[in-house]
Formats: C-alpha cells, sequence, structure tokens
C-alpha cells in the first residue's frame, strides 16, 4: 500500500526524523493560510501517489501567499500526468505547502528488503534527488548498500560506513546514524516493504532534513495496522484494481485488448505471454488466487467485462484446488446478470472436474472456443484477431 | 530415489483440522501419503478420519509418533509460528503453503532457521510430491503426475502443474516436484533444490521454473554453469509484464535490470540451459533435450 508524501512525513516525525515545516492543503484557500503562516516563500508540492512531479509540473517554489494559492488552485482536481501514471494521469485533491530550505547537499537513503541476502538492507547514495535508478545505471560506485541484522537493529560502525562513504563530514556521524537507526525503527514498526527519503538534505546550517519520503507498506502485514488502512486513498488507483481488491482478486490492470482470467500468479504470467507471442497484448494481468470459490470467479469475470478496453477473452484454469466446475459455473452466472457477452471468448480447462466444466460451458448460452491446451489457446487467439 | 521425500516420510500436518487443511490432508493419504500426526492447539486427543491422532503441540506429536516432516496450513498471521514451533521439535523438512505470511515476519524465521537443521520448502507455495514413492506433501492435483527421471523445482503454484502436466503427456515422469514458493523471502532457493537433484541418481534431468523480479534464477545460472551436471530445461515467465509493477521502485537498484525475464533466460541459456520457447513448449523442449541426450550430443551427458 502506498501513501501521500504528506501523511508519510507525519509518521517519520513520529519517528524523530526531521521534515521541513508544513501542512496538506485540500483549497486554495487553506494552502494561503499555511503559507502566510509559515512566511510566504514556500514550496507547493502536488500529493499523488507518483513520482516525477517535479518535471510534470506539479511542485512549484512560490515567493507569496498569494501565490501559494494561485498555484494551489491550478493543481486542485486536475490530473497531473507524469512518466510513472501513464497518459491518463492522478488526479490531484490535495497539496503539500512547506517552508523552503536553503539546501547544502542532497543525499539519498532507503531501506528495503533484499531477497538475496534474505533481510533488511539500507541503500544511501551521495547523489541525492535525482532518480536511483539513474544513479545506479550511470556510476553504481556511489550506491552503498548496508545489510541489517534483524537481531542486532543499525549498529554504529553501520552509521559511521554510511556517513562517511556518502563523503560527509565527520560531525555527522551522529546524526546520520540516529536518523538512520529512526528510519530502521519505523520501517519495522510500520511493516514497511519500502521507506525512501530522496532528496535527505544537509541545509545550509548543517542540519539534516527528509525533504520528499516514500512509504511503501507491505499489504500482507496490514491486517496488524488499522492505523495505516486509514491513510489509504483510492482515488489514486484504477477504480477496476481496487473493486477487485475488495474481493481479494490479484488484478493490475494494461493496455491490451485481450482480457485474460487465470488461477495462479505464474500461469497468469505464462497466459499473458502466450497471448503476446500470439500477436496481441494482455489487458491485465488476473490471478482468483488458490481458494477461489464460484463467487469470487464471477466478480473476476465481471471486472474483466468492466474494462470497455477488452476485445476478446481468455481463461485459463488449471484445476486443483479450484475446480473446474466451480469457475465454469462462476463465468456463466456472471456473464447473465452483466446480459451476456459481445466479445470472442477462448476457454482452456485443465485438471480436477474438466469434463464437468467444460460441458457447463458448451451447453450454456455464451459462445466460447474451447481449447485442450496452451498451443491451442495461442492459436485460437490468434485466429480471433483475423 | 528421490529428493527429499519418500516412503520413508512420516508426515505430520499443522492445521490439519482446518477446512483446507483437512481437505488437503486427505488428498495427501488417498495419493500414499503416510500421515502420522495431525496438530492443532486445543484439539489434541481427538482423531483426523478416525485414524490421525491429532496433538495440541508439534513438540508431543513428533514425541509419540517420530513424525520427521511438517506441512503447515496455519493462517497467514500465525504461521511464522507454526513454522518455528516446527524447527523447534527437531521436525527436518517443513513444507508451508500459506500465503500472505508478513515479510518481516519472515525475515525473523529464516534468520532463526539458519541456526538449525531444518529446511524450510515455501511458504506460499505448492509444496513438493514424489510421484515414485508415492509421497506427496502438499496441494498439488496427484493425479497428473507420473513416476519417472525428471527433476521440477518452480517458484509457482499452477505453472507448475502446467509444467508436469506437458511432461507426463510427453510421457516424461518426475523424481521430484518442488514448488519453492512465490515469495520474495523464500526458505529453500533454486540452488538449494538443484543442489539435491545433483546428488540424486534417479534424477536425469531438471525443469526449471522462473519468473521476472529478483535475482534467484541468475544465482541458480550461476550454480550450474559451475557444478551442475544434468541437462536443465527452463521457463521464466513475466515477459509481458510491465516493468516496475510487482517490484517496487527501489527494489529495481539492487537487481537493476537483472529481474526481467529476457536477462533471466539469457543468463540460463549462457549455463547451458535449454529454454522452453513458450509456455506451451516446456514438455516438447524436454523430450528434445532428453532425445539428443541419448544420442550423445547432450551437456556432458
Amino acid at each position: 500500500m502506498k501513501i501521500h508524501e504528506y501523511q508519510a512525513k507525519k509518521i517519520l516525525s513520529e519517528f524523530k526524523i526531521p521534515v521541513p515545516k508544513g501542512d496538506a492543503a485540500s483549497t486554495p484557500q487553506e494552502a494561503r493560510e499555511i503559507a502566510q503562516r509559515l512566511g510566504g516563500g514556500v514550496v507547493v508540492k502536488a500529493q499523488v501517489h507518483a513520482g516525477g512531479r517535479g518535471k510534470a509540473g506539479g511542485v512549484r517554489v512560490v515567493s507569496s501567499a498569494e501565490e501559494a494559492k494561485q498555484f494551489t488552485a491550478s493543481l486542485l482536481g486536475k490530473n497531473l500526468v507524469t512518466f510513472q501514471t501513464g497518459p491518463q494521469g492522478v488526479s490531484v485533491r490535495q497539496v503539500l505547502v512547506e517552508e523552503a530550505m536553503d539546501i547544502e547537499k542532497e543525499l539519498y537513503l532507503a531501506i528495503l528488503i533484499d531477497s538475496q541476502s534474505l533481510g533488511p538492507v539500507i541503500v544511501a547514495s551521495e547523489a541525492g534527488g535525482m532518480e536511483i535508478e539513474q544513479v545506479a545505471a550511470r556510476s553504481p560506485g556511489k550506491i552503498l548498500q548496508v545489510q541489517v541484522d534483524p537481531v542486532l537493529g543499525v549498529q554504529p560502525f553501520q552509521g559511521r560506513k554510511l556517513t562517511y562513504g556518502m563523503g560527509l563530514k565527520p560531525e555527522l556521524v551522529r546524526p546520520i546514524t540516529d536518523l538512520v537507526s529512526n528510519l530502521y525503527q519505523l520501517f519495522v514498526a510500520k511493516d514497511c516493504s519500502l521507506a525512501e527519503i530522496n532528496p535527505l538534505v544537509v541545509t545550509k546550517d548543517g542540519r539534516l532534513l527528509a525533504l520528499d519520503a516514500k512509504l511503501n507498506f507491505d499489504d500482507d502485514a496490514l491486517f496488524r495496522h488499522g492505523e495505516l488502512r486509514e491513510l489509504q486513498d483510492t482515488s489514486q488507483e484504477d477504480p477496476l484494481e481496487v473493486e477487485a481488491a475488495k474481493y481479494d482478486i490479484q488484478y493490475i490492470k494494461l493496455d491490451g485488448d485481450v482480457g485474460c482470467m487465470v488461477n495462479g500468479a505464474g500461469l497468469a504470467m505464462a497466459t499473458m505471454d502466450t497471448t503476446k507471442k500470439a500477436g496481441a497484448e494482455p489487458a491485465n494481468f488476473l490471478d482468483v488466487g488458490g481458494g477461489a470459490d464460484e463467487q469470487k470467479i464471477s466478480q473476476a469475470f465481471k471486472i474483466i467485462l468492466s474494462d470497455p478496453k477488452v476485445k476478446r477473452i481468455l481463461i485459463n484454469i488449471f484445476g486443483g484446488i479450484l475446480r473446474c466446475d466451480v469457475a465454469a459455473r462462476g463465468i456463466v452466472t456472471a456473464a447473465q446478470e452483466m446480459g451476456g457477452v459481445k466479445v470472442p471468448i477462448v476457454v482452456r480447462m485443465s485438471g480436477t472436474n474438466v469434463k464437468e466444466g467444460r460441458e457447463i460451458l458448451s451447453s450454456s448460452a455464451l459462445k466460447v472456443t474451447l481449447v485442450n491446451d496452451l498451443g491451442e489457446a495461442a492459436k485460437a487467439i490468434k485466429t480471433s484477431i483475423g | 530415489m528421490s529428493i527429499l521425500v519418500d516412503k520413508n516420510t512420516r508426515l505430520l500436518v499443522q492445521g490439519i483440522t482446518g477446512r483446507e487443511g483437512g481437505f488437503h490432508s486427505q488428498r495427501c493419504m488417498e495419493y500414499g501419503t503416510n500421515i502420522v500426526a495431525g496438530v492443532t492447539p486445543g484439539r489434541g486427543g481427538s482423531l483426523f478420519q478416525e485414524r490421525v491422532p491429532v496433538f495440541n503441540s508439534v513438540e508431543q506429536a513428533v514425541k509419540e509418533t517420530d513424525a520427521n516432516a511438517s506441512l503447515i496450513f496455519v493462517p497467514a498471521a500465525f504461521a511464522s509460528d507454526a513454522i518455528l514451533e516446527a524447527a523447534d521439535a527437531g521436525i527436518s523438512l517443513i513444507a508451508c503453503i500459506t500465503e500472505g505470511i508478513p515479510v518481516l515476519d519472515m525475515v525473523k524465521v529464516l534468520r532463526h532457521l539458519k541456526g538449525t537443521p531444518a529446511r524450510l520448502i515455501g511458504p506460499n507455495c505448492p509444496g513438493l510430491i514424489s510421484p515414485g514413492g508415492r509421497c506427496k506433501v502438499g496441494i498439488m492435483p496427484g493425479d497428473i503426475h507420473i513416476p519417472g527421471r525428471i527433476g521440477v523445482v518452480s517458484r509457482s503454484g499452477t505453472l507448475t502443474y502446467e509444467a508436469v502436466s506437458q511432461l507426463t503427456h510427453e510421457g516424461l515422469g518426475q523424481s521430484t516436484c518442488v514448488g519453492i514458493g512465490g515469495d520474495p523471502l523464500v526458505g529453500s532457493s533454486f540452488v538449494d533444490i538443484l543442489k539435491l537433484f545433483q546428488e540424486d541418481d534417479e534424477t536425469e534431468a531438471v525443469v526449471l521454473i522462473g519468473e521476472i523480479g529478483g535475482t534467484k534464477e541468475q544465482e541458480a545460472a550461476e550454480y550450474i554453469k559451475r557444478e551442475f551436471t544434468k541437462p536443465v530445461i527452463s521457463l521464466i515467465v513475466g515477459q509481458s509484464a510491465p516493468p516496475g509493477r510487482r517490484m517496487g521502485h527501489a527494489g529495481a537498484i539492487i537487481t537493476g535490470t537483472a529481474g526481467r525475464a529476457e536477462e533471466k533466460s539469457r543468463a540460463l541459456a549462457e549455463a547451458g540451459a535449454a529454454i522452453a520457447p513458450s509456455p506451451a513448449e516446456i514438455g516438447i523442449t524436454a523430450k528434445k533435450v532428453l532425445a539428443s541426450k541419448v544420442s550423445g550430443r547432450g551437456k556432458r551427458g
């Protein structure tokens, strides 16, 4: 789960990590008042769940409260299009109004889980303020990685390693160590999947400050974090993805026209790859999950049918825990409730109760092309494109 | 022979009285697995299916029944505790089916298991099966498997069934099939399982199914290049997945472009693996590789 920058900064403050003074505003008037309180010269930042806001025109340094109000008015209610959002952009409903800072140096700091060392790793760089992927590609020597032992937490020597590694003055050893240690405590306490400060700045007067912050949380741990769930902003997500999440269906919207419904993430990706090999593009990734029942299948199928971009459908069910007859019934029910299906449907079914499943489909009012394996599915999709 | 599980496996099921645990324990027993005990705290003293004794703790179950492997169906919030309990009781093989365990719980579990002899398969996996020994420790449909000499190791569930059914369709039986799990942090890696297949005389070749994200496939490729002497057939899925959606932004720093499907396929091909040209051609590719091995052109065959 993602949250907004202003929300992330509030959490950072709770863990004693210094952030600029400021507040979130949902109206131009509010923005004006916050700017006035901060002395007029402020930064106004659009709050969206996407990076690249600066380049997209979503961030501006202004010199007066009036200017803050005007810029806020120009952002609110609009869709901001960044390199991470796709052409439709995401809606701006709030801005963050913050004091402007005199910056000496910009650093990068993040904590995430490394699947190779099987634990948390701190990533830091003296080249902050830019896209870290580009730093990694161009000058990998500028990226430091420090593994944290979950039993020990962040140790003083690791703080020194990071401070000197980023080419900072010895006076900063203590502040950097404290800050990293606090960020690690936050990471663990809130079950983060990513805690990123970019840039972490050293101000002209020698203080450390988190100028921007991104916190992502482990969805699987949300059950023990009611306080985080309240921070969710579904306006930032695709409506079909929000709908799918309600039913615990793994769904990611893509740009193609072949709606894919599959059980299992690996098989879903294999089905999408097969679609692509056949010369078509998948409209989505959809995994109904292991223990899907008739109702869940039916919901999943409705989600695919609700996507106006879908021109053909490929269903691939390998019956195991999920029986093919159950899947077939779910499909037929959804089609009835949606008033029929106008696009061609290719169905591949295998495994438990496959005979019954195929019979339910072929005796229904649905027009389906039943195939036996992935190879035939590819051919059928090719034929449907014409 | 096979790896990890066989006729001598004395299986214990944690969560045997639950809906999923009960359903799959039943299927495992029908397949031929020797389930000697179940564990559900608070339900000790009862019998599962009128013959398998249920205990309150793993320790007690091991003491009474000499169980040597455990299959876990405990809900995600309690699963890491169940894994630790099994390891503490001296169980040497633990397969955890549960999906959705918080990542930081697994960090602690894996750190602890390093100091014990226990081997963990999963979590978020289908488990493992040795068709020749009629031993199924997992949730896979048993009837798609036939005994034979191909080892299968995979990160996914239903895609493993897909691979197995293609192999069976070509008449290629399996020695052992292991689903190592789809989570970023799992107990056993591709390399751990490949090492076992290397030592297993009955395994003649290995099918390795990978997917995007992480660098586990590259680690496997390194190992195959260095030490593995049997033919490998591989498929990496996720070529059509948009970059950056599943891997977090900063996650890409560590793996760079290594998390992409093409990079993984390339590393495995360079290590000598035969890459299946599409998900529909795993069985055919395996057949070709084995045919060329017989005619003397196979890798160190």
